[in-house]
C-alpha cells in the first residue's frame, strides 16, 4: 500500500486506472431547481492504490461513486477507466466493463435480495455474464465464500439468516466474483458494529493484496479512511476541497474543512500538532440545491474573508506543497496555525 | 454442560436455508381453520373431477329431463327422495348430479380467470412499476380506467353481442380483474426498484428483464399469492352472478348461478331447488375465503398479532 507513496508522484509511471474529469451530476427536484450532488470533481486513481473519499453525509460521495460505476449518467464531465471513456456508453457497450468495476454497498441489508439464496446471490455475476453454470458455478461460489470467510455450507441460506458482518462478506464475495480491477467501496463498514468494522477492513486489505485490487474507499469517518488509504480526497458539498497522500493530509493539513474534520476525530494523535483543538463549525451544511457563491465553505469557515464569498478557489497545490497535494482554498493553513481562534470576516475591505 | 450441549444442538446449522415461503407454509399447516377449508376445497375439486361418477351412481345424466318421475303431476319439482337424493329442478333433472357438474364450471372459471388475471396483472404491474416513464403513465391510466368501468354493465353488453360461452366468461372476468393485481404489483415494485439490491444487480450488468423477473418478482410474490387465493372465490361468485343474469353458459349446461336463477320462481314450493345450489356456492366461496385468510396470515404473521 505504501508503494504509491514512495513513487515519484510528479511522474506517474503508468496511466491511471481511473481518471475522472470535471464530473457533474444534477438531480431534478420537484420544483424547477436541481440538486447539484456532484459539482465538478476531478480525480485520478492509480492501479493498486486505495483512494479514500471522505466527507459529511450528503456531500455527494455515493453519487460520485455511482457516476464512476456508470450507474448514473453524468450530467457533464468524463469518466475514463483503463483508457476507455465510460460516459455515453450504452448498456450493451458497458456490459463487459461491468466485470472490471464493482461496488460494495453501504447497507448489508438493503443490498442483498431477501428472497434469494446466498449461493444464487453470489453466483449472480457468473449467471449474468454467462461464465459458468451448474456444478462449476456452485464450486466457484463456494470457493468465494471461503475466501471471504463464510462457511461454504451456508450456500442455500437466505440473507436474513446472517449477521450484518457476514452479509457484508456476502457483498464482498459478489463484488469479487468476476475478478474486477476497480472496487468502489461505498461506506462498506458504516452500518456495522465497531467491533466488526475492523474485520471487514482487514478482509478488504487482504483481498487487495491477493487479487491486486484498486479501491476507491468511501466513508464519512476520517479515521476509517486513514486506516486504509494511500491518498485521501476530502469532499464538501459536491466538490473536492483537498487531496493529498494520507500522512501528508494529516501532517500538513491545508484546508480549514479538513482540519475541522480532523479535530472531530475522537483519538488524539500525538503526531498531529493541533490534535486537541476543537473546531466547531458554525451552522448547518448548506443545501446542494442552492450552494453558496464563491468558496462553498465560506458560510462556515473560521478563516473566511470577503474574497472567499466573491470567487471560487481552484483545486491546486498551495504554499510549498508538491503536485500530489492540492487544496481549494485562498487562505490555506500553515503548519501549526491555530484555527480554533480564527474569526471569519466577510466584510469587503 | 448439558445446557451448552443442548444449545449446540439447537443452533446446529440448518444448512438448508429457510425460505420465506417454507416458513409461511409451515405456519399455514398449523392453522386449523385453513386446513379444514383446504379439505373442503379438495372435496369440492374431487366432486368436480368425478362428476360423471355421480351420474353413474344415481343413474341420472346431468341433462336428462325426467318429466314423469322427476316432476309432480302439476309439473312442479320433486323434493329429495330415494331416487333424487337432493330433489329435482323445474325440468325434472337431478339436482345432485347437476351440482356436481356445476362445480366443474365454477372451479374451471375460478382457476382459469384467476390465472389469466394474475399472469397479466403481474407482467403489466412489473412493467409499469419497474420501467416507469411513458410505459408507466399509459399503464397506470389504463388501470384506473379499467377499475372505474362499471363491470356488470359492460359484461352484459359484451355477452349480449357475442352470446354466452365459457371462454367469453373467462375473458370478461379476466379482463376486468387484472387491473387490481397490476395495481398491487406496481405499488410494490415502485418501492422495490429503489432498493439497493436492484442497483447491485445493475452494477453487475443485469438487464431490465432479468432484474424484473429474477430480482423483483420474487419480492412481490407473497402479496400476489395472498391476493390470488382471495380472488378465486370472488371470481366464482362473479361467474355465478353472470349466469344468474342469464349471461353465463348456454343451457342446458349445469352451473350453480344458472340453477339459482332458475329456482327463483319455486322458492315457496321447492326449497331444495334453491337451497342446495346456494349451499354449494356458499360453502365453496367460504372455504376459499377462509383458506385465503390463512394464507395471508401465514405470509404476514403480524396481521395475526394485530387482531
Ligand atoms: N437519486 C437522487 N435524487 C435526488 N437527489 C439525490 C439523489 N441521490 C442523492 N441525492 C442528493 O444528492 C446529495 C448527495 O447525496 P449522496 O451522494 O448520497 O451523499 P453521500 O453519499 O455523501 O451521503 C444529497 O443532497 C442527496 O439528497
Ligand atoms: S477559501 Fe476562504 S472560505 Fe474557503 S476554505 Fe479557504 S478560507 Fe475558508
Ligand atoms: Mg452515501
Amino acid at each position: 500500500m505504501t508503494e504509491a507513496l514512495t513513487q515519484p508522484v510528479t511522474q506517474p509511471v503508468t496511466q491511471p486506472l481511473l481518471r475522472v474529469r470535471d464530473v457533474r451530476k444534477e438531480f431534478p427536484t420537484h420544483g424547477r431547481e436541481v440538486v447539484r450532488a456532484v459539482d465538478g470533481v476531478s480525480l485520478e486513481v492509480r492501479k493498486g492504490e486505495t483512494l479514500g473519499l471522505v466527507g459529511e453525509t450528503g456531500c455527494g460521495k455515493s453519487t460520485l461513486a455511482r457516476c464512476i460505476a456508470h450507474l448514473y449518467d453524468v450530467t457533464s464531465g468524463s469518466v475514463e477507466f483503463d483508457g476507455t471513456e465510460l460516459t455515453g456508453l450504452s448498456r450493451r457497450a458497458m456490459r463487459p466493463l461491468r466485470r472490471e468495476i464493482q461496488m460494495i454497498f453501504q447497507d448489508p441489508y438493503g443490498s442483498l435480495n431477501p428472497r434469494r439464496r446466498v449461493g444464487s446471490i453470489i453466483g449472480d455475476p457468473f449467471a449474468i455474464h454467462g461464465i459458468s453454470a451448474g456444478a462449476e458455478r456452485k464450486r466457484k461460489v463456494q470457493d468465494l465464500m471461503e475466501v471471504v470467510g463464510l462457511n461454504p455450507e451456508h450456500y442455500n441460506r437466505f440473507p436474513a439468516e446472517f449477521s450484518g458482518g457476514q452479509r457484508q462478506r456476502i457483498g464482498v464475495a459478489r463484488a469479487l466474483a468476476l475478478r474486477p480491477k476497480l472496487v468502489i467501496c461505498d461506506e462498506p463498514v458504516s452500518a456495522l458494529d465497531v467491533s466488526i468494522q475492523a474485520q471487514i477492513i482487514n478482509l478488504l486489505a487482504d483481498l487487495q493484496k491477493e487479487f491486486d485490487l484498486t479501491y476507491v474507499f468511501i466513508s464519512h469517518d476520517l479515521s476509517v479512511v486513514r486506516h486504509v488509504s494511500d491518498r485521501i480526497a476530502v469532499m464538501y458539498l459536491g466538490k473536492l476541497v483537498e487531496v493529498a497522500p494520507t500522512e501528508e493530509l494529516f501532517q500538513q493539513t491545508r484546508h480549514p474543512y479538513t482540519r475541522a474534520l480532523l479535530s472531530a476525530l475522537p483519538v488524539a494523535d500525538p503526531d498531529t500538532a493541533d490534535s486537541r483543538e476543537q473546531i466547531i463549525l458554525a451552522g448547518d451544511i448548506p443545501s446542494a440545491t442552492n450552494p453558496p457563491q464563491g468558496c462553498r465553505f465560506h458560510t462556515r469557515c473560521p478563516k473566511a474573508r470577503a474574497t472567499c464569498a466573491a470567487a471560487e478557489p481552484g483545486l491546486d497545490p498551495v504554499l510549498d506543497d508538491g503536485p500530489a497535494h492540492r487544496t481549494a482554498c485562498f487562505f490555506p493553513l500553515t503548519i501549526g496555525e491555530d484555527l480554533s481562534t480564527a474569526v471569519p470576516d466577510l466584510k469587503a475591505s | 454442560m448439558t445446557a451448552s450441549l443442548e444449545m449446540l444442538e439447537t443452533s446446529a446449522p440448518a444448512i438448508e436455508g429457510r425460505s420465506p415461503f417454507l416458513l409461511a407454509f409451515r405456519r399455514l399447516r398449523r392453522d386449523k381453520v385453513a386446513m379444514v377449508s383446504l379439505v373442503v376445497i379438495v372435496l369440492i375439486v374431487l366432486m368436480a373431477v368425478f362428476a360423471p361418477l355421480f351420474a353413474t351412481i344415481t343413474g341420472h345424466p346431468p341433462n336428462e329431463q325426467y318429466r314423469d318421475i322427476g316432476l309432480t303431476p302439476d309439473g312442479l319439482p320433486r323434493g329429495p327422495n330415494g331416487t333424487f337424493w337432493l330433489g329435482t329442478d323445474d325440468l325434472g333433472r337431478d339436482v345432485l348430479v347437476r351440482i356436481a357438474y356445476g362445480a366443474r364450471v365454477s372451479l374451471l372459471v375460478g382457476v382459469a380467470a384467476t390465472a389469466i388475471t394474475v399472469a397479466v396483472g403481474i407482467v403489466l404491474g412489473l412493467a409499469a412499476g419497474f420501467l416507469g416513464g411513458v410505459v408507466d403513465t399509459i399503464l397506470a391510466r389504463l388501470i384506473d380506467v379499467v377499475l372505474s368501468v362499471p363491470f356488470l354493465l359492460v359484461a352484459i353488453a359484451l355477452v349480449s353481442v357475442t352470446g354466452p360461452s365459457l371462454s367469453i366468461t373467462v375473458l370478461v372476468i379476466g379482463f376486468f380483474s387484472w387491473a387490481s393485481v397490476a395495481r398491487i404489483v406496481r405499488g410494490q415494485v415502485l418501492s422495490l426498484r429503489e432498493r439497493e439490491f436492484v442497483e447491485a444487480a445493475r452494477s453487475l450488468g443485469a438487464g431490465d428483464t432479468r432484474i424484473m423477473f429474477v430480482d423483483v418478482l420474487p419480492n412481490v410474490l407473497a402479496p400476489v399469492i395472498v391476493y390470488t387465493t382471495l380472488l378465486i372465490p370472488v371470481v366464482i361468485v362473479t361467474q355465478a352472478t353472470l349466469s344468474f343474469l342469464g349471461l353465463g353458459l348456454p343451457p342446458p349446461t349445469a352451473d350453480w348461478g344458472g340453477m339459482i336463477s332458475a329456482s327463483q320462481n319455486y322458492y315457496t314450493t321447492a326449497w331444495w331447488f334453491i337451497l342446495f345450489p346456494g349451499l354449494a356456492l356458499l360453502i365453496t366461496t367460504l372455504a376459499f375465503n377462509l383458506f385465503g385468510d390463512g394464507v395471508r396470515d401465514a405470509f404476514d404473521p403480524r396481521a395475526d398479532r394485530l387482531r
